[in-house]
């Protein structure tokens, strides 16, 4: 078969993710230390895990409704109105999801016409450009650089506007930056989006790992906002359960009932073990939550300081769990010196090109790894460093 | 307030040098020594010991003391008095059917017999025991003995 004219030309010349790239050239080496990973290091809280046993040993092993269990959903408008100081009806605002990343597909489908722009802010989870491009729109990033610690630039943002564009997505704590956005630069971007009539597809997977003291606001909760606003947020960071594969989207009927007529043909519904687990998660969760997150920031607190006292300018992050220092310095890119970083020092970080272009001069450096590792990371990491100097 | 930090970071690696306590919190070394030699004086550290599977090496009881309190002591008296034999390795005053529950360890069954039927059950004031031998250790001070093989997470994920 003649592959080269059957596959869709569209996913042929999808890019590959940068971070599948560097994938490749990790695999297979041995005794890496890696500060290249997405995700906690911690197991799921035992009760969460527990949960999901429990609810395999009841035989609770079928499809749920396309809507999810509604006592999940229930769970889910009970925590998002108390932590986002947002209230949605489970019956109709609120859709579980396999992940933030379904989720975001599912958005992007229901809301673009072919040639649609959607803005979002680069560096950026490497997913956002790929699925807009899947759902026929054109994706349009725009740059934010160390002069802001990464966070949105409105000025930026109104320069990139075009009489197509049509959705703001926006992903704060930020992966791979770990930036967040002020207060006053989330209400000017609320007034923007307003003016200009966008939907907002705000991404805060990581709003419960703040470090810097700031009570997490979602723009959703701006006066004016919540009408025009998809909140996705999920389970796998904040509760340690990326592989439960489970997320949600809150916001307006009319866009969630379309949400879950794709949903009802694609993914039909999360796994319900997955749906029992994430009640526990959300009932009573919080405290093992909060004790990661303060393992979390004493990790920031080091390893930011480290990488300075090495020579790598490093912002202390506001959230998630990603470190973006810079390698300007030593005068390579950001892909030569992970590639060499990898070779010689047998640490593994991502290069900031894998997360677009304006990336280019830094490094994403997660801290999700235990405190030993990193320690000797950051040893391993000095004395490379000291090498490119001499 | 670092005093507080320091204990949990003892509590689950005693062998933390000040040096890497320090780096862990962002203070100084010596505000670390400080802090600690405060703790060791409070006697709120007590002292730093390896946990150790001893399933296999000798026996472990853990008996059940019911006693007559003093006028004046209470149960501290007979307490510390128990507490004070070598074969007792850790002793607690406890609320509801009993009153103290002693962990005793010993090299072989007859000498945990010995040490209750002779030291124990005849001191004054001892009114019963109850003995429970300790068959299989799953975890000890938050640590699981047969902890569960790490999951590899891939080297690089997005």
């Amino acid at each position: 078969m003649d592959w080269n004219h059957t596959l869709s030309r569209q996913i042929v010349d999808l890019p590959r993710s940068g971070i599948r790239e560097f994938f490749d050239l990790v695999t297979g080496s041995k005794d890496i230390i890696s500060l290249g990973v997405g995700e906690p290091d911690f197991v799921t809280p035992w009760n969460i895990r527990e949960a999901a046993i429990f609810s395999l040993e009841k035989g609770h092993t079928t499809y749920t409704s396309n809507l999810g269990l509604e006592s999940l959903r229930c769970a889910i408008a009970d925590y998002v109105e108390d932590f986002f100081s947002v209230s949605y009806d489970p019956a109709c605002e609120i859709l579980p999801t396999v992940g933030v990343s379904e989720a975001i597909d599912l958005a992007l489908r229901c809301l673009l016409n072919p040639g649609d722009e959607v803005l979002y802010h680069e560096p950026a989870y490497v997913s956002y450009a790929p699925t807009v491009l899947m759902a026929y729109g054109k994706a349009v990033p725009v740059e934010t650089n160390i002069d802001d610690l990464f966070a949105l630039n409105p000025a930026k943002l109104e320069a990139a506007i075009t009489p197509r564009t049509k959705v703001l997505m926006l992903n704060f704590p930020t992966n791979p930056t770990g930036s967040v956005a002020p207060l006053e630069t989330l209400k000017t971007i609320a007034d923007i989006c307003i003016r200009h009539d966008f939907v907002v597809l705000t991404d805060e997977i990581y709003s419960e790992l703040r470090y810097d003291g700031e009570k997490h606001v979602s723009i959703a909760s701006l006066p004016g906002m919540k009408e025009r606003t998809l909140l996705l947020h999920g389970f796998s960071k904040a509760f340690a359960m990326t592989g439960f594969r489970l997320g949600y989207a809150c916001g307006p009927a009319e866009l969630i009932e379309m949400m879950c007529k794709v949903h009802s043909y694609t993914m039909i519904c999360p796994s319900i073990t997955s749906q029992e687990a994430g009640i526990e998660a959300l009932r009573n969760g919080r405290e093992a939550m909060l004790e990661m997150r303060d393992s979390y920031r004493m990790r920031r607190d080091y390893i930011v300081k480290r990488f300075n006292d090495m020579g790598m300018d490093c912002h202390l992050p506001g959230g998630a769990f990603y470190t973006f220092p810079s390698v300007k310095r030593f005068n390579l890119s950001s892909k030569e010196f992970a590639v060499r970083l990898l070779r010689d020092a047998r640490v593994a970080a991502v290069p900031g090109t894998a997360f677009g272009s304006c990336g280019e001069g830094y490094l994403r450096c997660c801290y999700a790894t235990g405190f030993n590792l990193l320690e000797k990371a950051c040893d391993k990491m000095a004395r490379f460093c000291e090498s490119l100097k001499s | 307030m670092i005093q507080e930090s320091l204990l949990k970071l003892l509590e689950s690696d005693a062998r933390l040098s000040d040096q890497q306590i320090a780096d862990r919190l962002g203070v100084s070394v010596s505000d670390v020594a400080a802090a600690r030699a405060a703790l060791e004086q409070e006697g709120r550290i007590v002292g730093y010991q390896v946990i150790v599977n001893d399933d296999e090496d000798g026996v472990s009881a853990f008996i059940e003391v019911r006693c007559t309190p003093e006028r004046g002591g209470g149960f501290n008296h007979l307490a510390k008095r128990i507490a004070r034999f070598d074969e007792v390795k850790t002793c607690y005053l406890i609320s509801g059917g009993f009153d103290l529950l002693v962990l005793v360890e010993a090299a072989n069954l007859m000498d945990v017999a010995r040490f209750v039927s002779e030291k124990l059950s005849s001191l004054e004031g001892v009114l019963s025991t109850a003995t429970h031998f300790r068959l299989k250790t799953y975890k000890l001070n938050g640590l699981l003995f047969e902890e569960e093989t790490p999951h590899e997470r891939l080297i690089v994920a997005p």
